[in-house]
């Protein structure tokens, strides 16, 4: 749609659209005896000026908002099949439940006693992923997936400590997110990366290679990046227990596997679960999230603390019944990994879900999720996309799939790159690319089980209608989006020259 | 078919039929038998959504949120009025529902919104750069801390005895894992008492205000700190940075926060978002998304994630940070706000909190058993000692709808018998009075009740 307003204005932050005077707050009456500030607060120890921040009246504030709004893409408007990410739709209950005042207006330190459905709900959450991943310890505090694992590494070095021990590697796939490598240099470990088979499994014998006394931990992915189901998955986890080691889960995936299989049936020590994936939450273009950990008996005494827990009787006045408090009284917990109780608004919303859909009904949606993703890849074969863009790995895969874009870079000369931009103009969002890394040209496609029939086929249609226009014509999609806010953007001369803010004002 | 999935019995048939597979169980066949559940999950059964909504209603109704009594906790977050304009821009899907900002030519609305929160939190703090927002407050501490690790090597923080205890348990909790020490630095009159500082410290670490609410003067910490050769980090309250000299000013190195007084709700403590601005000298270190501005093919301004040979997904274990998915909704909800606020509003409103909470500490300063416990300047927060019983007196507080503050004694010891006090804007000159007053008789009567025993 054409707007009258120039396209320039269109581009204006709040800040160049700020003019002195204009101005949306109305303080509140100031209804207590002024005292002159120098009195309260030396000039000394006060800002020389004001935050610069922009005035501008409610009208501008909520236009502006609204208008950059739509110059996003969002998975409430179209599909986002992105891999890794699990984009499931998120249902519109939970905003509903996360906004009620009991919920949403509670203080962090409200006294447990005044705050007890807040910590019933973290409880059962607790149970609920317990019971799912198979381990029977759960701490909710983790912010996202990347905190969980972090978690898992200091648990893991708590673990060893408590042992005697001090081992120094911990073992990641090549095909890990790069989380994972991440993680263990931040909690002081070096990494050592395991190559993956012909099939698209850990390399057995690189891992027997390289397990050994140091190794503290295994971080794996289950399916993996690569949508497939490590089928050595026992081998693994006896080699990694074999020399003493913990086996963690990276929960990224859990999607695919929900009340099918458990991680703690594998062998499993620690698992994070990412909330905003396998337990539907908004996004919110970049978090919040959440990434609570479960993990065995071995591993419980060292979890975060506090622990939310269910005594049988009232502390203070004896009453009988369930009482559900924090527990600080952990002698071996790696400690805090960040404020309060963790981000129990994404609590809320995950918790809903699991009640939405019961056993029974998470089951349904690990067996669509993958049964999505395999028509998806079956339905691309037929559309002939399998020429350019084939599979990784002919199997049977999991709730995504891996494409190579090599021989469509050879034949069409576009990359896939292009070929993600060029989705953007059928308003489909791209899936992963570049990742993994062991593919080249990789394309990481997840359909998740939200998704419909139509849909599937309504994008397997598109993908090979761009391959047959690059067959014609692959300077379409070299220099696509033509339809989107804007074009391809020049990353290389924002890294370089780096603007990452508004000019002060001058004045 | 659950109610968020849409496959039919024909879809099934069609959908088998093109895989090439007689069953959905037969996709799941590299998974070894011997792992998998042979029973269904020991969860009870979905419910309707009217059903899940009236069982979290009821929890809902179990907790005494902010609405249902008049309180003075802070400690971190604080009740502070959301404007509507807030909710209402949040919920639109288009910032709701997409991920992180990977395609920018269809995430612009979000990239910018990051681009304009960094310049208000740059503003905010006097720093010139920031990020997009990391997870919350305590653990940008801890961000913080690694920056400094990766900067100088060096192998101790300092840390103020004001600083928040979570954000001092959160360093402590990561330190361990980079074998790296913590030694706290004293408040003496209700500052901090830097100790000599040697040149095995990385960062001394310190709170603006203080836990207790108190103005540190900065700038001395900060010299002291640089002469050591090691970093300044000052956790800030980022409203009380609109009227206090910015850490920036001040010669911090980096100033991070909690982000939930700048349009977030408390929800029991998260989601929020922290914040995280440092000097142009850490730019390379900084953890998590940066947005930057550019140009598109045709010369259009438009913004990307930036600087990303810093982040896990490009550098991997040479990554400056682990961090993936952040706060960016609860970012957005901050970069609303303080444009609702604006530059003079922001101003008026860290005035209007001063005034009303030096009227708090005069009225509960002249109670009867009640005492100030520092003297120095505040900007939102005090602590008082309660010369009565202090469990009975908050029980008592209660029982009139007043929850009169933060008891202090859990963190420390030295101050138990003691509470902290929040006064934000919510809480008016009557709000005031009927705390002074519910407290006077509440010390009055333990304080009977302690003379009667002794009697």
């Amino acid at each position: 749609m054409k707007s009258f307003i120039a396209a320039a204005d269109d581009e204006l932050t709040i800040f160049e659209r700020s003019k002195p005077g204009r101005r949306a707050f109305v303080a509140p009456a100031l209804d207590v005896p002024e005292r002159p500030l120098d009195e309260l607060l030396a000039p000394a120890l006060r800002r020389s000026a004001p935050p610069a921040l922009p005035e501008v009246s409610e009208p501008e504030i909520v236009r502006h908002f609204n208008r950059l709004s739509k110059r996003n893409f969002d998975l409430d408007t179209g599909f986002y099949p992105l891999g890794s990410c699990t984009m499931k739709h998120n249902p519109k209950l939970h905003e509903r439940l996360a906004a009620l005042p009991g919920h949403a207006r509670l203080h962090p330190l409200q006294d447990p006693a005044m705050a007890q459905g807040a910590l019933e709900l973290m409880w059962r959450l607790q149970q609920a992923l317990a019971e799912i991943a198979g381990l029977p310890h759960v701490s909710l505090q983790p912010s996202a997936g990347s905190h969980g694992e972090l978690a898992g590494v200091l648990l893991t070095r708590a673990f060893h400590e408590d042992h005697g021990e001090r081992r120094t590697k911990v073992l990641t796939p090549d095909t890990a997110h790069g989380t994972n490598p991440a993680t263990v240099t931040m909690a002081g470990y070096e990494v050592v990366k395991l190559g993956t088979d012909e099939a698209g499994n850990v390399d057995l014998d690189d891992l027997r290679a390289n397990a050994d006394e140091q190794v503290a931990c295994l971080m794996l992915t289950n399916p993996s990046t690569l949508g497939l189901f490590e089928t050595g998955i026992e081998q693994i986890a006896e080699i990694v227990h074999g020399v003493g080691a913990t086996l963690y889960y990276d929960g990224a995936n859990l999607n695919a596997i929900m009340g099918v299989c458990r991680p703690g049936d594998m062998g499993f020590d620690i698992v994070h679960f990412n909330l905003h994936k396998s337990f539907t939450q908004p996004h919110g273009g970049g978090g919040p999230g959440a990434g609570p950990i479960a993990v065995s008996d071995r591993i419980e005494p060292f979890l975060p603390r506090p622990q939310v827990v269910r005594r049988e009787t009232a502390p203070g006045n004896g009453r009988q019944g369930p009482y559900y408090d924090l527990d600080y009284d952990r002698p071996k917990s790696i400690g805090r990994l960040r404020g309060f109780q963790g981000n129990y608004g994404v609590f809320v919303r995950s918790y809903a879900y699991i009640r939405s859909l019961g056993a029974g009904g998470l089951r349904e949606a690990s067996e669509v999720a993958v049964l999505n993703a395999n028509y998806l890849l079956a339905r691309l074969r037929r559309e002939g996309v399998a020429e350019y863009l084939p599979a990784a790995y002919e199997r049977l895969c999991m709730h995504e799939f891996v494409l190579s874009g090599t021989p469509m870079k050879r034949a069409l000369e576009i990359k896939t790159l292009d070929l993600a931009k060029r989705l953007l103009d059928h308003g489909v969002h791209p899936p992963t690319v570049y990742f993994p890394l062991i593919v080249d040209e990789a394309l990481l496609l997840e359909p998740t089980e939200t998704e419909t029939k139509e849909t599937l086929d309504r994008f397997a249609e598109v993908v090979a209608e761009i391959l047959r226009e690059a067959r014609e014509d692959p300077e379409i999609a070299r220099a696509a989006p033509y339809t989107t806010p804007v074009r391809r953007l020049d990353e290389a001369s924002a890294a370089r020259h780096p603007v990452i803010r508004q000019p002060p004002r001058q004045d | 078919m659950t109610r968020y999935t849409s496959v039919t019995d024909d879809d099934l048939r069609e959908m088998l039929a093109e895989i090439g597979v007689g069953s959905v169980e037969e996709l799941f066949s590299d998974i070894p038998a011997s792992v998998r559940l042979d029973r269904p999950l020991a969860l009870d059964e979905g419910l309707s959504e009217q059903e899940v909504f009236e069982e979290l209603r009821a929890l809902a109704a179990r907790n005494v949120s902010v609405e249902d009594e008049l309180t003075f906790v802070g400690a971190g977050m604080y009740d502070h009025y959301v404007p509507a304009l807030v909710d209402s821009i949040i919920m639109r899907s288009e910032f709701l529902t997409p991920y992180t900002p990977y395609q920018p030519e269809v995430s612009q609305g979000t990239l910018q919104a990051m681009f304009e929160y960094q310049t208000a939190i740059c503003e905010l703090t006097g720093l010139p750069v920031s990020n997009a927002s990391v997870y919350e407050g305590p653990s940008a501490v801890g961000a913080a801390g690694y920056v400094a690790k990766l900067e100088n090597g060096r192998r101790r923080f300092v840390v103020s005895r004001g600083v928040h205890p979570h954000s001092r348990e959160v360093l402590a909790t990561l330190a361990h894992g980079w074998g790296m020490e913590l030694d706290e630095a004293p408040l003496v009159d209700g500052v901090t008492r830097l100790p000599a500082l040697d040149a095995d410290v990385s960062a001394v670490v310190v709170q603006q205000p203080n836990f207790f609410g108190v103005v540190e003067d900065l700038a001395p910490l900060a010299d002291a700190a640089h002469q050591a050769g090691a970093l300044l980090i000052c956790a800030c309250d980022p409203l009380a940075l609109a009227i206090l000299r910015t850490p920036g000013e001040c010669g911090a190195d980096i100033a991070v926060g909690e982000g939930q007084p700048l349009g977030n709700r408390l929800d029991f403590g998260g989601p929020s978002f922290g914040f995280f601005a440092s000097t142009e000298a850490l730019m390379r270190r900084v953890p998590g998304r940066i947005a930057g501005e550019t140009r598109d093919l045709d010369g259009r301004r438009g913004f990307v994630l930036t600087l990303q040979t810093r982040e896990q997904h490009i550098r991997r274990e040479r990554a400056t940070s682990n961090i993936c998915t952040s706060q960016a909704l609860n970012a957005l909800a901050g970069v609303i706000y303080l444009s609702w606020l604006g530059r003079r509003g922001i101003v008026e409103l860290a005035e209007l909190m001063i005034q009303r909470t030096a009227y708090a500490r005069e009225r509960l300063g002249s109670v009867e058993g009640v005492t100030l416990v520092h003297s120095r300047p505040v900007v939102r927060e005090f602590a008082v000692r309660l010369d009565a019983p202090l469990e009975q007196v908050i029980a008592r507080c209660r029982q009139q709808g007043i929850n009169p503050g933060y008891p202090l004694g859990r963190d420390y010891p030295e101050h138990a018998g003691c509470l902290l006090v929040a006064i934000t804007e919510r809480r008016t000159r009557a709000d005031i009075d009927r705390l002074a007053e519910t407290l006077g008789t509440a010390v009055a009567a333990e304080r009977r009740e302690v003379a009667g025993a002794k009697a």
